[in-house]
């Protein structure tokens, strides 16, 4: 996979499209003729980038615009860069630096008032990125080395011994200490530091029977990094779906939903993903797919987009993608049935980017929480900026990464919750390790852990690895 | 530079108004690279590597502010982080005769901020720090580039707040607010920036740094701080700014009510303000921008609303409930339906969401539009929103009205497509055509936007040669070889300096004896 889009990028001399390319957009007086940053085939799209009308109201929830203060990096800026890209500019180093430092955490779609779909066209110039941009050696080997590892289930499994044997052995603050891996590999040492605790895995059945009269069937993402190192949360999720009257279906053939891939341009990668995941649950006789990790649920749902052109799956994409569900949805529209048993704790809700910007799910998880008896919610101030994780972004970018998730982690202790509750299993690891650095000692779960403990009423103290 | 409103065509004059023979004759051709260069040099050699920006693409990223019909990429772009830098950089280009454009957050709308080709952009958004919030003197001071909302989101815990609230609150900056004196909707009962700036540094023009009033309410001697608030940037780069801090209101009730059509809700706001009751705000927006609005943040104002009024009444609780009910009574006796009481914060931001959106919002119904910014007597709006619907009707140009009632502050949103022959054109004519109604009618050509590029033509409609004459001497005064955002709200550079550079000999007026340089 890696290499056909290596070869891919690797012709741009001969490519015919550049000159399709150069002589559709105005070329500025001046410019010299080099190869325009983006070919023909689904460049970012002109239509949607006249939708900016350059207010600015992007700026204060993007966290490089709110770190670095600079156009270049924030989202009316990227689109400026697109714009010039359109009308002929090369794909310089420089571009590609302000298009990959972009979290994709979409707050910013959140908040623009002129309906500028900024998901896409950031999606549409990052597959235009990896086709036409040869990275630097080691930017290639990290990328190659993330995208072989995450995506795939067994060999994350495969990951969990030695890094069980690492943390049991006190290694790990020795390392830390040592600050040895940061000087000589920081993207490692992000890595490292992100890696969570590891709980036992809990082996999941195909099909989990609905408690009581049968409500709906639904179909269960495991996902790879959620399904490993949060084995706890896929449990919880299904108890909580059979519970309220869910048959639960967890086909055994599910692989990687290509939620990274999706959000990293690598275009082939993620149709492939997308058609397995379909191929895996669309003979399952689901009414909806539910997942429980945000990065996830929102790529699922973009299912019809990236399989747009293909004549065999189109339709069934689009079919697809209007089943998925994120588990919080799901539940608000299903409205519960089994009883909740107290839990007195004040939990702080940590909105997931790719949740709350992307599905526009905010309500369904704090209503969730409501209902629990003695439960109390708090908001964490500048909710809508992200936490820096990003998906893969916190091991591409651990320098900027920690400074977004000091902040977070700043304005969760802020709340005095005694614990953290989100979505994302990317946002728990990231937020856990700013806490920790931190100092602040909080809680950490998943929302359907919560509901989980509610239902079967268990103590507080069975919430998430406190640390 | 006749005619400039707003395409990238009347964009030309303002990079390009350096006469040959003019450059010749004072024996400064070639100067300007030559001199970028040497502020380049100045600059990296005092801050961090991303600090200065030089690459052509990255600079494009800057080419306009909020009011995105000009654009004009500057030649180099400074990011300074302290007070020190950015004077130095001044002073480089006084030296060298560089012109230099101040920028904030890049929001402004009538683009003030509009970059020089042969000069550099300094950019304040990462010296953002609020340097203090004096609790006991109700004061903030501040940098250029913090955020408006942000002082106060500081200020709040101490049970204050920073009042003047224009609609890009979230991320204008203070600096930016400076030098627009901007507005916001509660400037009806709190007034301008110009009301909640008490002191400020100052880089002038040749980089010296001075401070303008204090921490007092008022300083002996000439008003420069009331001068150099409202300056657009011609008169220095403001780098810290002492702010007034009001009370947070006792009690707050918002209000949105609907009307069938504008002159009911005009009319009620007539009422309303005769009666004495001095509201926080009172806006309206007819019923294309509120189509704008539900479009954009579903903020669910009444159905079939001709017009609405948001109303919001702040102070004592026992004066905002005796207020409260006179505007009720108002309303109705001057034909509203529905009246909505925000009964939550919740509640309280969708009501004004949907007004503080509205600018970017029209961007669901219209691929393109002109926010126009004009004042006229309050007593005059019923008239002339009817003249504006009769432009809009026989030119076939969709006019929206967004404004603030209260204090008669008209924001007609002029929609049309530019990709359709003429429609930019037309759109033009209607926005000119509403700037006049406004002059005629006694107001003025703009309310809170500034002058900028986009106005400067119409200022000979407002002043006469002298009054033109009369405020470039003050600008002299400051900015004797007009380097500091030249080009801006005056129609033709003249008088001090006919060209950006440096003035080589004594100007017209001093030779004549008519007037002193200081």
């Amino acid at each position: 996979m890696v290499e056909s889009t290596r070869a891919r990028s690797d012709e741009p001399q001969s490519d015919p499209r550049k000159a399709d390319a150069l002589s559709a957009g105005p070329v500025p007086v001046g410019t010299p003729t080099v190869r325009s940053a983006f070919d023909e085939d689904h460049p970012p799209s002109a239509e949607l980038i006249s939708d900016c009308v350059h207010c600015g109201f992007c700026l204060p929830t993007c966290p490089t615009y709110t770190l670095w203060g600079e156009e270049m990096d924030s989202p009316r800026g990227r689109i400026d860069l697109m714009k010039a890209g359109l009308q002929g500019a090369p794909l310089s180093d420089t571009m590609v630096q302000h298009f990959d430092a972009c979290l994709g955490c979409m707050a910013c779609v959140t908040a623009c008032p002129s309906g500028v779909q900024y998901d896409k066209l950031i999606e549409a110039t990052r597959v235009q990125v990896e086709r036409h941009h040869t990275r630097s050696p080691g930017d290639r080997a990290m990328r190659a080395a993330i995208f072989a590892l995450f995506p795939y289930k067994k060999r994350l499994r495969a990951l969990r011994g030695p890094l069980r044997a690492y943390q049991a052995s006190g290694l790990p603050s020795v390392v830390r200490k040592s600050g040895l891996l940061d000087r000589l590999a920081p993207k490692l040492a992000a890595m490292e530091g992100l890696a969570p605790v590891l709980e036992k895995r809990e082996k999941l059945p195909e099909r989990v029977p609905a408690t009581g009269a049968r409500r709906a069937v639904v179909g269960m993402l495991t996902g790879c990094v959620q399904g490993e190192f949060f084995p706890g949360v896929n449990a919880a999720t299904a108890r909580v779906l059979a519970a309220e009257g869910c048959d639960v279906i967890i086909p055994r053939r599910q692989g990687c939903c290509g939620a990274l891939s999706v959000h990293n341009g690598r275009q082939e990668e993620a149709e492939s993903f997308a058609r397995a995941t379909i191929d895996a649950f669309e003979t399952a006789g689901v009414d909806a797919v539910v997942v429980n990790a945000a990065g996830c649920g929102s790529s699922m749902k973009e299912y019809a987009d990236v399989l747009a052109d293909d004549p065999d799956y189109a339709e069934r994409a689009k079919a697809f993608s209007g089943k998925v569900r994120d588990v919080s949805e799901f539940l608000a529209e299903l409205g519960s049935v089994a009883p909740r048993h107290p839990l007195e704790v004040t939990v702080a809700y940590h909105d997931a980017c790719h949740l709350g910007h992307a599905q526009g799910i905010r309500s369904q998880p704090r209503s969730l929480l409501r209902e629990i008896p003695g439960l109390q919610l708090r908001e964490i101030a500048e909710a809508e900026v992200c936490c820096g994780s990003a998906g893969i972004w916190n091991v591409l970018n651990p320098e900027p990464a920690r400074e977004l998730g000091d902040r977070k982690a700043r304005n969760i202790a802020g709340t005095g919750a005694e614990l953290l509750v989100t979505a994302n299993p990317g946002c728990l690891m990231q937020v856990s390790s700013s806490l920790e650095r931190q100092g602040t000692r909080i809680g950490l779960a998943h929302t359907i852990e919560v509901i989980d403990a509610s239902i079967r009423g268990l103590p507080v103290t069975t919430l998430g690895p406190q640390h | 530079m006749s005619g400039t409103h707003g395409t990238e065509t009347t964009a030309g004059p303002v990079l390009g108004d350096t006469p040959p023979e003019a450059t010749s004759s004072t024996g400064e051709t070639g100067d300007n690279a030559a001199g970028i260069a040497a502020v380049g040099r100045v600059a990296r050699a005092l801050m961090p590597e991303t600090g200065v920006i030089a690459d052509p693409t990255q600079l494009r990223t800057y080419e306009c502010d909020g009011l995105a019909h000009y654009r004009v990429t500057p030649a180099l772009v400074v990011l300074p982080e302290t007070t020190e830098q950015l004077a130095a950089v001044v002073r480089a280009c006084s030296e060298h005769g560089v012109p230099f454009v101040a920028r904030g957050s890049g929001t402004g709308l009538s683009g003030g901020a509009l970059p020089r080709a042969d000069g550099v952009l300094l950019v304040t958004s990462r010296m953002r720090t609020i340097r203090e919030i004096r609790r006991a003197d109700q004061r903030a001071i501040v940098e250029p580039g913090v955020i408006n909302l942000d002082v106060t989101r500081a200020a709040t815990p101490e049970g204050y707040y920073y009042a003047p609230d224009p609609s890009s609150q979230q991320i204008c900056s203070i600096g930016g607010n400076l030098a627009e004196n901007s507005g916001g909707a509660h400037c009806l009962k709190y007034g301008f920036t110009s009301n909640h700036v008490l002191g400020t540094e100052l880089i002038t023009p040749q980089g010296d740094v001075v401070s303008l009033g204090g921490l007092a309410p008022d300083s002996p001697g000439y008003d420069l701080l009331g001068t150099v608030v409202g300056s657009e940037g011609t008169l220095g780069i403001a780098t810290t700014a002492t702010v007034r801090l009001v009370r947070l209101p006792e009690e707050v009730r918002t209000l949105l009510v609907g009307f069938h059509t504008t002159d009911d809700a005009g009319a009620a706001t007539s009422a309303i303000i005769s009666a004495g009751v001095l509201p926080a705000a009172i806006e309206m927006m007819d019923a294309l921008a509120i189509e704008a609005a539900e479009a954009a943040v579903h903020c669910n104002y009444p159905d079939g609303a001709g017009a609405v009024l948001v109303i919001e009444l702040d102070g004592a609780a026992a004066e905002v409930e005796h207020e409260y009910a006179l505007v009720e009574r108002f309303c109705q006796e001057n034909g509203s339906f529905e009246l909505r009481l925000a009964t939550d914060a919740m509640e309280r931001a969708l009501i004004w969401r949907g007004r503080k959106s509205a600018f970017a919002a029209v961007g669901r119904i219209s691929p393109d539009y002109i926010v126009q910014d004009g004042v006229i007597p309050r007593t005059a709006l019923p008239e002339v929103l009817r003249a504006i619907a009769e432009l809009s009707s026989s030119s076939g140009v969709r006019v929206a009205n967004v404004f603030h009632a209260g204090d008669g502050n008209l924001h007609p949103l002029v929609l049309f497509d530019g990709e359709k022959d003429g429609a930019s054109e037309a759109a033009e004519k209607v926005s000119g055509a509403i700037l006049d109604l406004c002059i005629t009618h006694g107001g003025a050509i703009t309310g809170e936007h500034g002058v900028g590029v986009d106005k400067a033509a119409y200022m000979p409609k407002m002043f006469t040669d002298d009054d033109l004459d009369t405020m470039q001497l003050v600008r002299c005064a400051f900015d004797p070889d007009n380097i500091s955002n030249p080009g801006k709200i005056f129609p033709t550079p003249r008088l001090c300096g006919e060209v950006p550079g440096k003035r080589k000999r004594a100007h017209p007026l001093v030779e004549a004896g008519l007037a002193d340089a200081f």
